[in-house]
């Protein structure tokens, strides 16, 4: 781990020292505060719907829990490209029981959704809630201190997508209460508001590509819209073969172009 | 943390992978030193640098040889007559947008990156900006052609798509049932598909990503793909599949007459062309297995060494169904493979590949078989061939058809002009 994150910060110390594209990023500072001001409010929206969140919890309302659990990590998963930018604190946060190395201690989200939907109770939960509060409030006050830069901006649009591909398409995000929908919508929100805060910019650099950027976001927007009864998403496991099919092909076919926005470091 | 950074750092790379071979032989980059040390011998470094090198270099000016590159222009598309190359990826595509006018573009596109990629380029030049991803995906940088031909065809579901039904060729139907057939969906219809052959697993591969990679955006869709193998010695030899009898030795006598078997001749778009048929057949190995000797050769009419034609002595001598056995018995069994094929009197071009893959995990049995690829004049060769075959055949036994297309193959492409293009604009 420790090495990975030595080679990625050198590769970022290469990139940077290109004249071209610092003179690139002196010009995208309107974009770049745009999206900070994006990735503050949704982690200010995670503090505040988290409390919530643990209230419920410790006041043993599981329904009232379990209802505001998917949208309380649509947050997070808007803003994940600067919530990784942190350290451990994406994995305190947000591991999966399956990420867990042998011995390590399992935090975060995810043993609290094992408790509410597997064992179907608010007890126990408090052993938890209590770090998650802490950890949520933590990568607020760090947020703040954040660098965005294009190079972010850009990686984490496409990270995004990666991210619904590799683990919201299989279902394996949330095993226990199948609300992956929230997150695959969360995931795609956040590239959706890079894309549109580069809008501008990239029009005057390809106009094709951001119509065709339009169109396949409009495309995954509509089939999501389209798995939402009364304004709920369905459960992951409740869609069938073909509409997750429909799904992780509409989210192909939307990577290859997003992964163009490029050229505006260009 | 998964938010990944790019580096930035050397010269972008040309457009041609010979070139890009002959600098990394100069500048002697990572690259070559890479495959010096992958060699297999135990050579000072600096030496099997110099000579990884030098071969680089005379690689390049024998890839220059027409034996390595086959002409992507000409009468008629690549890969049809000629000969088998060692692999084989083919895939099948459904389309996405009926637009006619974008549909036209996406085969100029195709053409294009056609023509550079069966002559051993990459479709793009590297960018200098690396903040995109790269043009060309770039696992065939370094490699050659290798032979690599690239074959198009649509099938008749393509046709009602853009609306352009009137103009399937009487012939152009999809296939009808055959007995014992056991289709799969996810091995059947599709659009369009595209046949990758190549004498490297790699090259053939890079072909096809290239040429889905940005079409898949908003043209198309993947439905199905299977890769494959042929083995011999020598091209001129004839493969043996993976029942280890010899396929494809009665392609001899129809390339001798290709335009009466073969080549389209009905001054149609698809004159020039050729219709194929795939199917993937599911071979049984472990029933196959313990079949007697006997029985094997009885089953395919023909001696397993050789590949003669029961009661003859050489491959290529003709097929004699009339012979009897002292007790006046047939020598070739009337219900072989040869035998129901030949009684036909029908000819077509196989091209064959063998596949493996994996395990079947619920019946503990390779996954395993022939992605059968025939061309022909008209589909209605195959068809009677097939019909011949029905429930007498007794390789039923040992094989199960699991997939099926049949796709009109158009014809060859002239510089200027784009694949499809009579059908598309005629």
């Amino acid at each position: 781990m420790s090495l990975r994150k030595t080679s990625i910060a050198l590769s970022l110390f290469s990139s940077l020292t290109l004249s071209g594209v610092s003179q690139a990023a002196s010009n995208l500072d309107q974009e770049l505060q745009e999206y900070k001001t994006f990735a503050v409010n949704k982690i200010d929206g995670l503090v505040n719907q988290t409390q919530q969140f643990v209230d419920y919890l410790n006041a043993g309302k599981i329904d009232e829990a379990k209802a505001l659990y998917p949208l309380v990590r649509m947050n997070f998963e808007a803003a994940e490209p600067i919530a990784e930018s942190f350290g451990d604190l994406d994995p305190r946060i947000d591991a999966r029981k399956a990420d867990l190395e042998p011995g390590e201690k399992w935090t975060g989200f995810h043993p609290i959704e094992e408790i509410l939907w597997v064992n179907n109770t608010t007890a126990g939960t408090e052993k938890y809630s209590v770090q998650l509060m802490s950890d949520v409030k933590e990568l607020r006050a760090k947020v703040s201190t954040v660098e965005v830069t294009p190079e972010l901006m850009v990686q984490g649009a496409v990270d995004l997508l990666n991210e619904v591909s590799t683990s919201k398409v299989s279902g394996e995000e949330e095993i226990f209460s199948h609300t992956d929908l929230y997150d695959f919508q969360g995931n795609i929100d956040g590239a959706e508001k890079i894309f549109v805060i580069f809008k501008p910019k990239l029009t005057a650099l390809n106009a094709d590509l951001v119509k065709t950027l339009e169109l396949r976001f409009a495309e995954v927007n509509q089939l999501l819209a389209a798995q939402k009864v009364d304004g709920k998403f369905k459960f992951y496991n409740e869609l069938n073969k073909d509409e997750v099919a429909g799904l992780a092909e509409a989210v192909n076919k939307l990577g290859e172009p997003l992964a163009q926005m490029g050229i505006i470091l260009g | 943390m998964t938010v990944k950074r790019l580096s930035n750092t050397g010269e972008p790379s040309s457009l041609s992978r010979r070139r890009l071979l002959k600098g990394a032989a100069i500048g002697g980059s990572s690259l070559l030193v890479g495959k010096a040390l992958a060699a297999p011998s135990a050579e000072p470094l600096s030496q099997a640098v110099t000579q990884t090198a030098t071969q680089a270099i005379s690689q390049e000016e024998s890839s220059a040889d027409s034996s390595h590159s086959i002409p992507f222009y000409g009468e008629h598309q690549a890969g049809i007559t000629t000969p088998a190359q060692r692999d084989i990826y083919f895939i099948v595509l459904k389309l996405d947008n009926t637009d006619r006018q974008a549909v036209i573009e996406l085969f100029k596109e195709w053409t294009r990156q056609a023509a550079l990629l069966t002559q051993g380029n990459n479709i793009g030049p590297y960018s200098h900006n690396k903040f995109i991803p790269p043009a060309d995906t770039g696992e065939a940088d370094s490699l050659h052609a290798y032979n690599l031909s690239l074959t198009f065809g649509v099938s008749p579901s393509f046709l009602e798509k853009l609306g352009l039904q009137d103009k399937a060729p009487e012939a152009f139907k999809p296939l009808p049932h055959f007995p014992r057939d056991q289709l799969q969906d996810q091995y059947t219809g599709g659009d369009i598909c595209i046949q990758a052959c190549a004498d490297d697993p790699q090259v053939a591969f890079h072909a096809i990503r290239q040429l889905v990679r940005h079409a898949r955006t908003s043209m198309v869709s993947m439905l199905w793909a299977q890769n494959g193998f042929n083995a011999y010695n020598d091209v001129s030899h004839t493969p043996r599949n993976l029942f280890a009898f010899k396929d494809g030795t009665a392609n001899a006598l129809t390339l001798k007459d290709a335009d009466k078997y073969i080549w389209v001749d009905d001054k149609s778009w698809m004159q020039g062309g050729s219709y194929m048929v795939v199917r993937r057949i599911q071979m049984h190995l472990e029933t196959w297995d313990r079949t007697s000797y006997g029985e094997q050769e009885n089953t395919f009419g023909r001696d397993k060494l050789s590949g003669a034609p029961m009661g003859q002595q050489h491959e290529f001598e003709p097929i004699d169904t009339t012979l009897k056995e002292s007790n006046g018995a047939p020598v070739m069994p009337v219900d072989s493979h040869v035998h129901l094929a030949h009684r036909t009197g029908q000819q077509l071009l196989r091209r064959s590949y063998s596949y493996t893959g994996g395990i079947n995990t619920l019946t503990s049995q390779y996954d395993a078989g022939l992605l059968f690829i025939s061309f022909q004049k008209s589909p209605q060769q195959f068809i009677t061939i097939q019909n011949s075959f029905g429930n007498t055949d007794k390789m039923n036994e040992y094989i199960t058809h699991i997939g099926s297309g049949l796709f009109a193959c158009f014809p060859g492409v002239k510089e200027g002009e784009y694949l499809g293009q009579a059908l598309l604009e005629g």
